[in-house]
């Protein structure tokens, strides 16, 4: 038989894993992402010329970081890696690719998708104005580029990346406003059982609260937020939220970074006909997979954060698990039951950050009606509202058609999940009844040569 | 004003970028977005709402950093190297708007 042919989308932990057990088998998969270098999110690499050492960059998780770069420039001559190069459309058993100037669509006989996650967000009246940023965003521009993303910066929302970006923030002499967590704290010793899965993270997160406190900036728990000041010209001059207390207070600033933790990037699994099954923990339809990364759909598989939200370490597990199932090979069974525990012990962890930093779900429908919901294309809460009156739509695609929530450049990756929100509540349904917005082909917006062409 | 403040890494080659006709100083390795917004305080006008926009995911899923060469062609910003010599517009050259192309 001819060597099956396998493409992975995504070279961060999960890919880089998946690609190293493709090798070591004596194949050569082909690795795909949009990315200037490997390493995906948690463990992305700076340009070449920048010099700041794995400890500045990664802290605790410096040792993995190299581990996984290393790992992967090992792996360049064994695979065939096409970095800069976008996957946008699954189809016929093809993989659909451009990047700045070649298009193709690659046949596969497996595939996996390793694609990571983005910021979930809630919106807050104002946050179209310059300076408001995702979480990511913000983490982004200063392991990338070494830069804060301005002179005051609040972090407002919640989740574990709150407190991480924040503290590393500080720890590279950026000026950190406040810290305003929405969650409540008493959550946090609720979750405590399911977050003893994993001592050491908990450890570091626990350590996070201490850098903070000790650079003196202020962090708040179980806030409301209520609007991101600022004007059309200049941006974000400041933040209103309820305290705790229930008092109203304000902030200064000239830079929010802003999200609720993370949500998967499912468009590819869409696309791939993957069948879908709702997730009562985080709110969110994910696509369903067994215990070693199979989807519904034969030859597809699953992997990561792309998948399910379980973080860097069990993406590294996962994406191990999901190449070795299949690939016809003998394989260590052992190893295969010690990976599927490991996923679920990170599993369980994911359970308890869900009730420590729950969505907070009832300040979609408590958004003002002058407050944009869609970033893309200005859609306020007011305007999915008026729709939802005139036609009776209840369905988030059917919303979606109606009032362009959804349809604009980010394809709903940053208004779906609170859309979704606003219109259950309106409409007096659970949120799974409204259902979701599907993945559409493409993914992202094509290089313009090619897109033209379309 | 600008909008970014540079924390470190300063230690790299200038490049000087032309954005809508006037020179930028940046450094080498720079983003787009990072040269625009070390020397400024926003990226282009939302064409949808009276606000200017600085970008907002910095990982390529937003959209909403797209400048432009002067030849038409659409850059994200956050994921552009910002090169020697490169001229760049921050309002789309032509007419025509495709909105989510
Ligand atoms: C901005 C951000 C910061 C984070 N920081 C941390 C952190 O500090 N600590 C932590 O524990 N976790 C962090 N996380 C969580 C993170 O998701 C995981 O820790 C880890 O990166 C997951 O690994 P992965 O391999 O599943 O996905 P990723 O590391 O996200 O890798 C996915 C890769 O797939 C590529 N890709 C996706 N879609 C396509 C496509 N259509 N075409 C081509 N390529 C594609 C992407 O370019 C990316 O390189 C962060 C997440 C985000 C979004
Ligand atoms: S800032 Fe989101 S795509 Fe560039």
């Amino acid at each position: 038989m001819a060597e099956p042919r396998i493409i992975i989308v995504g070279a961060g932990p999960s890919g880089t894993r998946a690609a190293e057990a493709c090798v070591a088998a004596g194949l050569r998969p082909i690795v795909i992402d949009e990315g200037r270098r490997d390493g995906g999110q948690i463990y992305r690499r700076q340009p070449d010329n920048f010099t700041r050492p794995y400890r500045k960059l990664y802290g605790t998780e410096a040792g993995r970081a190299q581990a996984l770069h290393e790992t992967f420039d090992g792996l360049k001559g064994a695979i065939d890696y096409r970095p800069e190069t976008l996957v946008w459309n699954i189809a016929k058993g093809h993989v659909w690719t451009a990047s700045a100037t070649v298009q193709e669509a690659i046949p596969f006989d497996a595939l996996l998708l390793c694609t990571g996650a983005t910021d979930r967000l809630m919106p807050v009246k104002g946050w179209q104005f310059a300076g408001a940023y995702s979480l990511g965003g913000a983490q982004v521009a200063l392991k990338s580029q070494a830069v804060s993303i301005g002179h005051r910066v609040v972090f407002m929302g919640s989740g574990p990346l709150l407190y991480l970006v924040a503290s590393q923030y500080v720890e590279a002499g950026a000026e950190v406003a406040a810290v305003l967590d929405t969650s409540p704290f008493g959550a946090r010793l609720k979750a405590l059982p399911d977050l003893l899965a994993m001592p050491s993270v908990l450890w570091n997160g626990v350590a996070l609260t201490r850098t903070l406190k000790r650079a003196g900036v202020m962090v708040q728990h179980g806030v409301t937020p209520v609007e991101i000041m600022g004007d059309a010209e200049s941006g974000v001059g400041g933040v209103r939220f309820f305290a705790g207390s229930g008092r109203e207070e304000t902030i200064a600033c000239d830079a929010v970074a802003m999200g609720h933790h993370l949500r998967p990037e499912t468009q590819l699994a869409d696309l791939a006909r993957c069948a879908f099954a709702f997730d009562p923990g985080t709110r969110q339809w994910l696509p369903e997979r067994d215990d070693d990364g199979r989807s519904s759909v034969a030859g597809v598989y699953l992997a990561g954060d792309g998948a399910k939200i379980l973080g860097a370490r069990s993406a590294e597990a996962s994406g191990r698990l999901a190449a070795l199932g299949d690939l016809g090979l003998p394989v260590d069974k052992g190893e295969m039951t010690s990976l599927r525990s490991e996923v679920g012990q990170y599993a369980r962890f994911a359970r308890g950050l869900a009730k420590a930093f729950p969505w907070p779900a009832r300040q979609a429908p408590a958004l003002p009606d002058d407050a944009i919901l869609c970033r893309c294309e200005g859609v306020t809460a007011g305007d999915l509202r008026a729709v939802m009156r005139e036609t009776g739509a209840q369905e988030a695609n059917r919303a979606k058609a109606f009032s362009r929530v959804g349809m604009g450049r980010c394809q709903g990756r940053y208004c779906g999940l609170a859309a979704a929100e606003l219109i259950a509540a309106e409409a007096g349904v659970p949120v799974e009844q409204v259902g979701r917005l599907r993945g559409q082909a493409p993914v992202k917006p094509l290089p313009i040569a090619i897109g033209d062409g379309q | 004003m600008s909008r970014f403040v540079r924390l470190g890494e300063t230690d790299r080659p200038p490049v000087t970028l032309y954005v809508d006709g006037a020179p930028v100083a940046a450094l080498e390795g720079d983003t787009l977005m990072v040269a625009l917004l070390s020397g400024g305080g926003t990226l282009r006008q939302s064409e949808f709402g009276p606000e200017k926009r600085a970008g907002f995911c910095l990982m390529g899923a937003c959209q909403d950093c797209w400048v432009w060469t002067e030849s038409g062609d659409r850059l994200r910003a956050c994921s552009t190297l910002a090169a020697s010599g490169q001229r760049v517009v921050t309002s789309q050259p032509g007419a025509s708007w495709p909105n989510h192309v």
